[in-house]
């Protein structure tokens, strides 16, 4: 199959990494880059961290390439346009605009959109935080000095969203639906871990609540508990999930299900691959199918998929790492961690909040989580890479730690 | 082909080394440590992909 204009929709991180590779590996033909953004590519991880306390301008997250500029890409940008539609048998996106692009290759890397709070968009002072541009506007509401900022969700999203509010000195209260924060991602042990480290810091932390009502006119006044208390609040940021983008896809013939759902190889159907936080596929590594929200997934994904769509398709089956920074802590997890693993520290103490911990089921060692303790995350994380037994991982700890 | 990388932005996170463990290295001490600074060139596909996998943008590649 000769693959004269390849289509990528989606110019975030997935997307500019397979163009990149794509390039890399020598494709010459015409690259289109459909964006519904205005912006080029920009990293998003500091939109929760440095950008809202303001130590990074939003100019500064622009994401660069590793060789020469993003020109040199040579990339027809479609930025600020939708992607509506795909016709599989007419190899076509279809846009906005109504205009078909023809395409020999299409890379789909369309991310993912948080999740809202029902009834609260007509109420000003509610945000979601996925893009530049909501970061600006949180940016902006915080200098505008609230009395109190409500954060609703103790994800990363959420927990570094408080974590970054409470460093400007501004009150904070972080609601959480379950028992701990982080409970999904890290299970209840380690959840409780970031629960003090948020209390210690002066967050004021509702686990176990779930929001009943958000009143307000035009804008945010007070939020209503289902534990009966009521918080006066002129902020909220809501960081209750994503959904993944496939809306523009339904009814193309492609399989979704909580995401594009792909083979081993980022294969979504011939001559179409999608990566990133969209996509879902089978990681013959752990044996199970899995979407990655991660930064580091995007990358590695995107330039995996690309290597797919010119015809090097091969398993994609990573090890997922990811960071996430709160207050002077960096948490890191390389693997899998979920509340039914077993878990156990091997290194440094929870109290000190400087450890690192083990994630294991059906015996083995499946994840290595660590807070402050970045050497030894990627140390251990071979571990994972082997697929060592859950007691071979804890005596090599013992024995290297 | 040169490698700097700017020291106030390098976070330690150690995922340079896992891209091109020849050129870095993250020791106990949490520090990053450039192995080569002026690395052959067979190594600058796997240097490329380090300065991508940087979450901090903190490596630069001059020349
Ligand atoms: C605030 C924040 C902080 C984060 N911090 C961390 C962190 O510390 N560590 C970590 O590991 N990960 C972090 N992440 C996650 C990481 O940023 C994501 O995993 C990554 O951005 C995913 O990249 P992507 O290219 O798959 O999707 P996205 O970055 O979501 O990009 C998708 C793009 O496609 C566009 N698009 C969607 N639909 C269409 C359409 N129909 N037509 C055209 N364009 C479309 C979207 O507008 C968007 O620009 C963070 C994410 C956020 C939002
Ligand atoms: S990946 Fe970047 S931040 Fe991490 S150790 Fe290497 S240079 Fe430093």
């Amino acid at each position: 199959m000769s693959l004269d204009r390849i289509v990528i929709v989606g110019a975030s991180l997935a997307g500019l990494r397979a163009a990149e590779e794509l390039r890399a590996r020598g494709h010459e033909g015409v690259i289109t880059v459909v964006g519904d953004e205005p912006h080029r590519p920009y990293d998003r991880p500091p939109l929760s961290k440095q950008v809202l306390t303001g130590a990074k301008p939003p100019e500064s997250t622009t994401l660069a390439v590793a060789a020469g500029s993003i020109d040199d890409l040579g990339l027809e940008w479609r930025l600020g346009e939708s992607a509506t539609g795909l016709d599989l048998a007419d190899r076509s996106v279809l846009l906005g605009g109504g205009e078909r692009l023809a395409f020999d290759g299409l890379v789909i890397a369309t991310g993912a959109t948080p999740r809202r709070l029902p009834g609260t968009d007509h109420l000003e002072g509610v945000h979601t935080l996925r893009s530049l541009d909501d970061s600006i506007a949180i940016r902006a509401a915080l200098a505008a000095g609230p009395r109190r900022v409500v954060v609703v969700g103790a994800g990363f999203i959420g927990a570094e969203v408080a974590a970054s509010t409470r460093s400007l000195g501004i009150e904070v209260s972080l609601i959480e639906a379950l028992a701990v924060p982080l409970e999904r991602s890290l299970g209840p042990e380690m959840g409780a871990v970031v629960a003090d480290l948020h209390r210690d810091h002066g967050v004021d932390v509702h686990l176990g609540v779930g929001v009943v009502l958000i009143e307000g006119s035009d804008r945010v006044e007070r939020i209503r508990l289902s534990d009966g208390s009521v918080l006066e609040v002129d902020l909220v940021v809501v960081g209750i999930g994503v959904s993944p983008n496939t809306e523009w896809l339904e009814g193309s013939g492609l399989t979704l299900d909580n995401g594009i759902v792909c083979d081993a190889t980022c294969l979504a159907a011939p001559g179409v691959v999608a990566a990133g936080d969209v996509a879902r596929w089978p990681n013959e590594r752990f044996d199970e199918v899995m979407r990655v929200e991660h930064w580091d997934n995007a990358i590695e994904m995107g330039e995996h998929a690309a290597r797919t769509l010119l015809g090097d398709a091969t398993p994609y089956t990573p090890v997922p790492w990811f960071w996430s920074d709160q207050y002077d802590r960096k948490i890191q997890l390389a693997g899998l961690a979920s509340p039914d693993d077993i878990v156990e520290v091997v290194s440094g103490r929870l109290e000190d909040r400087r450890f690192v911990a083990f994630y294991g089921r059906a015996g083995r060692i499946v994840g290595v989580l660590g807070m402050n303790q970045p050497a030894k995350v990627m140390r251990w994380r071979s571990l994972v890479e082997t697929g060592a037994s859950w007691s071979d991982a804890l005596a090599v700890a013992a024995a290297t730690d | 082909m040169r490698i700097v990388v700017d020291y106030d932005l390098c976070e330690s996170n150690a995922l340079c080394l896992t891209a091109a463990p020849e050129v870095f290295e993250v020791r106990d001490d949490d520090f990053l440590y450039v192995l080569q600074d002026e690395p052959s060139e067979e190594l600058r596909a796997k240097v490329e992909e380090a300065v991508r996998r940087c979450p901090k943008q903190a490596i630069v590649i001059e020349g």
